[in-house]
Parts: structure tokens; sequence; C-alpha cells
């Protein structure tokens, strides 16, 4: 980190036929927004695996945005409402390993709402400012020192599939 | 293909200026440099215009030269652009799918004005996509067969149009209609604009041709229920409703009509917007395609009266034995590989503006009411009379109710301002009448449509530039038939008082009531005003974002007969072209699963909307038909033990690319 004033991460998981396109609408209609959204595509919000969302705020993530289509809209009918399912269940999981469960938000955004994606991530990043940085990749090394320090071997790095 | 996953990974890194468009936001050059330091990149340069030949024909040089087997392009988005690069890279001889494109213009330099902030971002997502393509795999585009055959989805001039075009190439065509006949909106006008030939001359042509068409299947008074299947192989279910006539038995004699127990007309007639009256068993006009009568149910006696009726009508029908009281609503269904969209528009209801008094004043019309008025075949024989039976001598006609209004619909409908002047021309014609027209803006583009304008403003129709603001009966009238209009000639800079006979609402143009559902039903996407929207507004403006899905007419939006015409060609063109190539490329971006992982839970089986997923008994694992896949990749997200895989966004694509966002320069 620079001597710069502290600006969120966050990681945007968006669906490829609704929030991704709307993404671009934005785009395309020069709409300008905080720049503090790092956008991955996929091609259903039913894509996004926990996983995700824990490696991102394990790997620095202040916040993490999951767009997808309304309900009823989603272009494989129903994968937003099974990332619906998991987000609930995501946000309670957060809470209790002491992470706000503001940090996940998941907004139904439509390829026609380039305004909704202007004002949801500037939204979010307003919030997230406030609530300050998580930094969890800090937090891992202070308590690998913790642990170090007590005699115990140091956290396993993280790892996936 | 010449690369195999064992040869070590050799990127290169291209960062597209895009004219300014890019590189006025976005430090290319500090990009190129920063992703020239990552593992794995052998070449990173900036160019001006990547999409271009010479930028693509960079690429495959340094391809050849420099052994490169992964791409990194970073400019627009992939929505527009990944398949010209995908190209480009396999023109070289690496597979398309070791490509990975970063989107550094509609999600970067277009939405953020700091420049070191967007460049920060630009190479973020450029070292995300470095890190993912590393896991890239060559995979093999499948080509599906398309089944011949296109439905068209509404008979309005659009639709008629698109089916009579792709009739005459020979393709087969379904047109489903909902009302009792084809012809929509267009069948109901006098004339047309800006030539003022008759819309029936024009019209009811094509109309007999539709049912004269071999290749053609009509199917009136019926609706879409239900569309499964893909782009190629779409099956639909098409609803018939019971019109109590048997279609092929009916001559449309209308002897029927003639012996029916209503000696006259009683009932509101839908085909003159409810001015005229017709039978319980009508032909809803006179060039109704098909030309054959209709029963409804809900005036004719034998349905709605306890002691049911005598039936002459079934008795003048005799041995034709046409009229069906027994019918029932019947489902059809019938596989198409492409379907046109063209379910226009519906009007805007002026009662949603009180204060011009519609549905409370008598004398006061919409225009399409006064469409029927003024037409021979409507309820007055093209005489304009009014409700109460005399001739307006003043007429005002308000331009933009229900369009350009904060308050009901905010876009401009089109077609109201040349029809408004089209009506203008038409009530003076019929009835040397002053006309008073009162606009906000007048807007006449297109071919021959300012000299319209020029030509009915030089006829003595009065033009006030202003929004009335409320429409009252005149107090000076003992009969009270008169209405004041207020407005304020903004030209003037007064507020003025028009006492009329008769006021026409130029009512706006908004999506059918049930467009969401129309939507819903063939998984298409709206604009925030609830029209279709389309793919791309300027490069695919009749595709939409569901493959072999177009769309044709004032469904996608407001527009006069010339364009909606054009664009229901245009619609045809890109069904035929799909029909007829026989074969669309599928994405390889499904879903399989690694047998030695599954643990035979079961839990992806019902999460699959498409049941593409299904539990081999004898190997307690689960399988997954490719054919059926769509490659959403809601079952990988969910396997708990991680044994499916999703082709181009594999869980180590996705976390290299997490790792690449938020890593520290």
């Amino acid at each position: 980190m620079s001597e710069k004033a502290w600006e969120p991460r966050i990681v945007g998981f968006f669906c490829n036929w609704c929030t991704y396109t709307a993404a671009d609408l934005a785009g395309v209609s020069r709409m300008k927004y905080a720049p503090n959204v790092r956008v991955i595509r996929l091609m259903c919000s039913g894509r996004v695996d926990p996983q995700f969302v824990l490696d991102a705020f394990a790997r620095g993530a202040d916040g993490v945005l999951i767009g997808g289509c309304h309900p009823g809209d989603c272009h494989y009918a129903e994968g937003n409402y099974k990332m619906l399912r998991r987000y609930h269940l995501l946000r309670r999981m957060l809470g209790d390993m002491g992470i706000e469960p503001e940090r996940l938000r998941l907004e139904w955004i439509s390829a026609a709402e380039g305004d909704k994606v202007k004002s949801v991530i500037n939204d979010m990043v307003a919030k997230i400012k406030a609530l300050g940085p998580l930094g969890l990749p800090v937090r891992f090394q202070t308590w690998d020192g913790e642990l170090a320090a007590d005699g115990h071997a140091g956290r396993e790095e993280v790892r996936h599939g | 293909m010449r690369q195999s996953m064992s040869e070590p990974v050799r990127i290169g890194f291209y960062i597209c200026h895009c004219g300014t468009n890019i590189a006025g936001v976005v430090d290319v050059d500090r990009v190129a440099k920063y992703v020239a330091t990552l593992p794995n990149v052998v070449v990173s340069r900036n160019y001006k215009y990547m999409c271009s030949d010479p930028g693509q024909e960079l690429i495959q040089q340094d391809i050849r030269e420099n052994q490169l087997n992964r791409i990194v392009v970073a400019a627009c988005s992939p929505l527009l652009h990944e398949r010209t690069f995908r190209n480009a890279t396999a023109k070289a001889g690496i597979n398309p799918f070791c490509f990975q494109m970063v989107n550094i213009r509609e999600h970067d330099a277009w939405v953020h004005t700091d420049k070191e902030e967007a460049t920060t971002k630009a190479i973020a997502l450029a070292r995300a996509a470095i890190r993912r393509v590393p896991h890239h795999k060559p995979l093999e585009v499948k080509q599906v067969a398309v089944q011949p055959g296109v439905l068209v989805v509404g008979g309005g001039i659009a639709g008629i149009h698109a089916a009579l075009t792709l009739a005459d190439g020979g393709q087969k065509v379904y047109l489903v209609e909902r009302d009792l006949t084809i012809g929509g909106h267009m069948a109901r006008f006098d004339k047309t604009f800006p030539t003022l030939d008759c819309a029936a001359c024009i019209l009811t042509p094509k109309m007999s041709q539709v049912r004269a068409h071999p290749n053609i299947t009509l199917w009136s008074y019926s609706e879409v229920v239900k569309v499964d299947g893909y782009v190629g192989n779409y099956r639909v279910t098409v609803k018939r409703k019971p019109r109590y006539i048997v279609e092929d038995l009916c001559t449309g004699c209308q002897e029927c009509v003639e012996a029916c127990v209503y000696r006259q007309p009683k009932f509101p007639d839908e085909f003159n917007v409810g001015l005229g009256l017709r039978k319980p068993v009508f032909l809803p006009f006179p060039q109704a395609v098909p030309a054959i009568v209709s029963i409804d149910p809900g005036t004719c006696r034998v349905f709605t009266h306890p002691n049911g009726c005598k039936q002459p009508c079934v008795t003048a029908c005799g041995d034709r034995k046409a009229i069906d009281f027994s019918q029932k609503e019947e489902l059809v269904e019938v596989t198409v590989g492409a379907v046109i969209v063209s379910t226009g528009f519906q009007i805007f209801d002026a009662k949603r503006v009180p204060y011009y008094g519609y549905g409370v004043y008598p004398n006061v019309y919409n225009a399409l009411e006064v469409e029927r008025l003024v037409n021979a075949s409507g309820p007055t024989n093209g005489e304009l009379v009014m409700r109460n039976g005399k001739r307006p001598k003043t007429v005002g006609i308000i331009h933009c109710v229900g369009s350009r209004d904060e308050n009901t619909n905010r876009w401009c409908s089109r077609v109201c301002c040349l029809y408004s002047l089209k009506l203008a021309h038409l009530i003076k014609e019929r009835t040397e009448a002053e006309v008073w027209n009162f606009y906000i803006d007048m807007r006449t583009p297109g071919k021959l449509m300012e000299e319209f304008y020029n030509r009915i403003s030089g006829e003595g129709v009065h033009l006030v530039r202003g929004k009335v603001g409320d429409v009252y009966p005149d107090p000076a009238d003992p009969e009270g038939q008169r209405l004041v209009l207020q407005a304020e000639d903004t030209l003037l800079g007064r507020v003025l008082k028009f006492p009329v006979d008769m006021v026409v609402l130029s009512i706006g143009l908004e999506p059918a009531a049930d467009a969401q559902q129309v939507r819903r039903t063939l998984n298409m996407s709206c604009g925030s005003e609830g029209f279709f929207l389309e793919r791309h507004p300027k490069l695919a403006p009749v595709s939409t974002c569901n493959d072999g899905i177009y769309l044709a007419g004032c469904c996608q939006g407001p527009k006069d007969i010339p364009d909606t015409v054009a664009q229901a060609g245009a619609a045809a063109a890109e069904a035929y072209a799909l029909v007829t190539r026989g074969y669309v490329e599928q994405e390889p971006n499904t879903a399989y699963v690694v047998e030695e992982d599954c643990s035979g839970c079961k839990s992806c089986v019902p999460l699959c909307p498409y049941n593409a997923i299904s539990f081999v008994e004898d190997k307690k694992k689960a399988a997954i038909n490719e054919a059926l896949c769509k490659g959403c990749g809601t079952c990988v997200a969910s396997c708990p033990s991680g044994s499916i895989v999703q082709n181009l966004f594999e869980d180590q694509e996705i976390f290299s690319e997490i790792e690449g966002v938020l890593a520290n320069e």
C-alpha cells in the first residue's frame, strides 16, 4: 500500500447476459462511476461458487459484488435463484466469521440498466469506504506471526480445487 | 492444432488505443510495459486499432515469429470483438480458445476520468487475464444442425412482410396472430403518410398473399404459449383459441351473419375500436384474412342465454357445417430453426392524462378512433361525424399525448407528428373544418417527411407551438358540446384559449400489455421502456441476445410503416441466413463431470433447468449430456466435491482471475 488514501478493492462477478451487458451499456453511455470494481465475467450468476467469494476476501478484496438477471429473467431460467440461496447462506457465514455481511452484495441488473450499474457501484464503494479496509491478507500475516511466536506451525497457503 | 498442454506457455499481450477512446484515459504504454514484466509474457505491445487488419496481422505475425501459444487482447467488450480476435488467433494456427479478452473500454476508459485510476484498473484487469490464459485449453467448436422453418409471432405489417419474404425464399413459415385477422394496426388506418396512399390498398394484397402462399401456415386467433429448445431447434407450442367456426369449412359467405337472431348489430365492434356495432357472429372487416367469420361466446345467445338459441346461423350454414359450438382450445406443436417477433405495440391510454378529458367528454377522441371515422370502411363510412351526430367545424389536435412526458412515457413515439398532420389533412378534406395542431416540437425526419410537413402547413392547417394544458367545456356553449383548449403559444409567449367542436389526442405508442410475458416466453430482454431489446443498437438491430430470435416492427420501438417494413425485411434476411446455412456453431462452454471425483451425491441433478444432468445408476456417477447443456455453470458452482468442470470457465481460470485483479503490483 502506498501513502495514498486507502481505496477499497471490490471484485465483481457479473453474468454475461444482464449485468455485464449493462456495464457495457454504462460504458457506451459514458456514465462515470467509481473505479474500484474489477469485473470477472461469468455466463450466469449461478456459476458464482461460494469459494470465489471467500477467495476474493482472502486475497484482499474489501467487497464482492455479484450481478445477475432479475428474478424470472435469467438467461438460464433460474441460475440467479441458485445464487440467491448461496448469497443468503454466505452472508450468514461471513457474519459468523467476523466479516461484515454488507461486504457481499447481490444485485439484479438487467441489460438495459446501465444507470443501475453506476448507482450500485457508487453506493457500494461509499458503503465499503465507511466500513473501512477488510485487509484479510494483512490479518493473516499478523495471526501467523502470533501463532509462530506461540510455537505453532504457520497457516497453510490458500489452496483451491 | 499444434500446441499441446505440455509446451511452455508463451503469451502475447496487446493493448488497443481504440484511437483516443482508450488511450485518452488509460496510459496504454505503461500497461504494456508492466505486462511485459509478468511471467510467461513473451510479447507485449500497444497498437492504435487492434481490430483493424494490420492489428490482427500483428498478432498473427507474432504468433508465427515468437511461437506464442496464448493471446490476450485488452480492448473493448468481448461481446463486441471476442470473435474477431479468436478468428485472428486461429488463422495463425493456435486454438481460438487460447485467447482472452480484457474489457478496458466499456468497463474502464469510458466510465472513468482519472487517468491514474483508470490505468491502475487496466493493469489489474490485464494481469488477471495474463494469469488466466495459461489454464486455457484448446477446445473444439461444435456444429449443431438448424431445423428448417421459421415462426413469425404477430401478423401486423411487420410479421406479414417478414413471412412473405421468407416464404418467397422457399422457407416454411408459421405465422401466429393473436387476433381474428392479420393486418394489425395498419389495417385500421385510412391513409398513410407521407404519400397519403390508402392503407388498405397497399396492405390487403399482402394479406391475401399470406393466405394463398403455399409456404405459409397461418394460425390466426392463436398465441404462442411455450418455446423450448435453442437456436436452430425451437420447439414451439401454439394455443389455438376456439372461434366456433371450422376454419377449413367456412367459405366466408356471411349468410350466418345475416341469419343471426340479432337482426341488427348490437355489440361494440373491436375492429372499429368500439365506435361501430357488430353481431355475435361476425367478420372483423371486409378484407379480413382469413376471410372467415367468428362467434363471440361473450355475446352469442348459445353461450349467454340459459335457453340457448334457435341457431338460425347453423341452418343458414347448411351443408357446409362450418359452425361448431363445441370447439375447444387446441395446442399445436412445431419445431423451427428461427423465430421472428413482430408483436407490435399498443396505443397509449389517453385516460392517463385526465386533464384532456378523454372518456369524460364525448367529443374528445384518440387518433386511432379518428382513423376509423375517416375510413371509408369505418363505422360512419368515412364521414367524419362526432358522437353527437354533428360534423365538427373546428378541430384541435393535441400532439405528444403520452409521449415526451415525464409523467407518462418519456420517449418520442416518432409517428405522431406525421400522423397528426395527416389527420389534419384528412379532417380538412372531409369536413372543411378549421384544424389547429398543438405541438411541442414538429418532428418530421425521414424521406419525404419534411416535404409532407410543408405541404400540409401550406394547406391552411393552423400549427401552434405549445402544449395544451387543459381541456374543458366551453361555458359560452349552452349545449355544452364545445370544448376549450387552453395552451400557451410559446412563439407568441401568450396563453390562448381555443374553442373547438372536436379534440383529437395524438396518442403515443407503448409496448404491448403482455410484452413482458412474450419476452419471458422467448427469453429476450427489454429496454427500460419495455420495448424488446436488440442485441446492438447499430450493428445488430434485429437480433436479440437469444440466438435465432429476431425482432421486427414496433415491438422493438416506435417506428413508421416504411421503417417497419425495412426492419421486417432485415429480420427475414437474418432468419433466412441462419436457416439456409443449416448449422450453428456452439460456444464450447459446456460442463462435464470428472467421474473419478464424483461422489454420486446427485445434488447437481435437479439444479439443471435443461435436464442435461442424469445419474448413471451402474456407475453411481452423474453425467452431463453435452447437447443439452447450455453452459450456465450452476451445477459446477454447486458440486460439493468439485467434480464438475465448465469449459472456458474452469475453477482454476476464475481463481487466477481473482488472484490477478487483487494482486499488489
